[in-house]
């Protein structure tokens, strides 16, 4: 029956007994990557707000250098930066394991996206929230921490849900530096078994699953707070 | 510092990576005209089809299209493995997802009255598209799809992944060689040009976009004055 069946599709055929057998290793893998975008995330967002208040700075070289960096980064590949924090930084001193090379990469990144973001929500906050600050004769840490930032935040919140699903599809790309991950665990599954279908069939299932809900919920967010001022 | 023939081969890597990029682009910028007008459409079953493409070809994220489509679609197909058409195709394919959505905002950013003058002058639904809805839109899209232009050239990096000799492909490959070469190149002097190639290509891409705008956002209003 079986070798029928084989004949008809030209060889091939699903295997159900083995996609169950490496499912708990992708789905191992899966979670890697869930981990490597939350910390990831967790960097971008701080280095994102960093790198807005630096591009705000009222020192030229400051403002113009962070500015640099932020357009350069933007305009080159992940995968390259993630070869470079791995192959290069060890001639100057500073070896990161794979996982951490990929979690900073990703911070990196998504940091300079996330700080575009940041920059348009506090560039949203109404003047006059300066002039009082002023006239009030705020300090300009207080200025920023209890008054601009608590305003400009919760409207920059979408865009980074936007990045945080944006960054769980590109955190994959981890494998390029065995950084372990989904596509790492199919990979190793295809290449032990050589039967590709179902490690990858797997793989592409199990990323839906998790990056599809999670960009609805985004999307819902979106328009349920996106736009509320105030 | 890289030796001439060093930067020759990263050269070459580099025109690979623009013929990769412009052959998903084209493909990426037909679905995403289908599937953007599908996702306005009237009838039910062709939103439903965009919708669900739009979905997965950006649910499932490049790089694991890309891998679907290298090792598995031949399998299930009976083909052989074509790895370069395959990239290409996952590429278009994800880029689409993306363009579709630039398409349907573009087009849904036309002012309604446009719709409703073309309307009473009796224009055909292809007529209205063709000569009033879409030259409108069109100048709305630009910058948002120069932008996810830049995003595709960029993710063709990960070609690299499933064995094409891109620029990032060609770089990996050199510091793989540097054993067994003369002058062997650090690490610093290799990803250090592949990155300097990569910001000057999405600096090209954003470029021609501004150029584009300015174009086509001049002739229209030429047009209307």
């Amino acid at each position: 029956m079986r070798v029928i069946f084989a004949q008809v599709s030209d060889g091939w055929q699903w295997d159900m007994e083995y996609a169950l057998e490496i499912l708990p290793a992708i789905a191992r893998g899966l979670w890697q990557t869930v981990q490597a975008t939350i910390i990831g995330i967790t960097i971008g967002m701080v280095l994102g707000l960093v790198l807005a208040l630096l591009r705000r700075s009222p020192s030229r070289v400051v403002s113009w250098s962070t500015a640099a960096v932020i357009e350069f980064v933007r305009g080159t590949p992940l995968l390259v930066q993630l070869f470079f924090i791995f192959f290069v930084l060890p001639n100057f001193g500073l070896t990161l394991s794979p996982f951490v090379t990929l979690v900073v990469g990703l911070g990196l990144h998504y940091g300079t996206y996330t700080s575009e973001s940041y920059r348009a929500g506090i560039d949203n906050v109404e003047r006059g929230q300066w002039e009082a600050s002023t006239a009030l004769n705020l300090p300009s840490t207080t200025t920023w921490t209890r008054v601009i930032l608590p305003q400009a935040i919760p409207t920059v919140i979408p865009a980074l849900g936007n990045y945080l699903v944006a960054m769980f599809k590109d955190a994959p790309l981890g494998m390029g530096i065995a950084a372990g991950g989904v596509l790492l665990a199919a990979q190793s599954a295809a290449s032990r078994s050589f039967q590709p279908v179902e490690p990858y069939t797997v793989m592409g299932l199990l990323f839906l699953a998790v990056s599809i809900p999670a960009a609805l919920f985004v999307r819902y967010l979106e328009k349920r707070y996106g736009y509320q001022r105030g | 510092m890289l030796s001439g023939g060093q930067l020759q081969v990263l050269v070459e890597g580099a025109w690979f990576t623009v013929q990769v990029f412009l052959l998903a682009a084209a493909l990426g910028t037909v679905l995403s005209l289908i599937f953007g007008i599908a996702g306005l459409s009237e009838n039910r079953v062709f939103r439903g089809i965009s919708r669900v493409y739009v979905e997965v070809a950006r649910g499932a994220s490049a790089i694991v299209l890309v891998f679907f489509a290298a090792f598995a679609v031949p399998i299930i197909l009976g083909i052989p493995p074509q790895i370069f058409a395959a990239a290409v195709i996952a590429l278009g394919v994800n880029m689409g997802g993306y363009g579709a959505e630039v398409v349907r905002a573009g087009i849904q950013s036309v002012s309604r009255g446009q719709t409703e003058a073309s309307i009473a002058l009796n224009l055909t639904a292809r007529d209205r598209l063709r000569h009033v809805t879409l030259p409108q839109a069109i100048v709305v899209m630009i910058p948002p799809y120069g932008n996810l232009s830049i995003e595709v050239m960029k993710g063709t990096a990960l070609v690299s992944l499933v064995g094409l000799a891109d620029l990032t492909g060609e770089a990996q490959n050199l510091r793989v060689q540097r054993a067994i070469l003369a002058d062997p190149p650090t690490s610093a002097a290799i990803f250090g040009t592949a990155l300097i190639a990569y910001f000057v290509l999405s600096q090209v891409i954003a470029l021609f976009f501004r150029w584009l705008e300015r174009r086509v956002g001049g002739s229209w209003y030429k047009e209307r004055a």
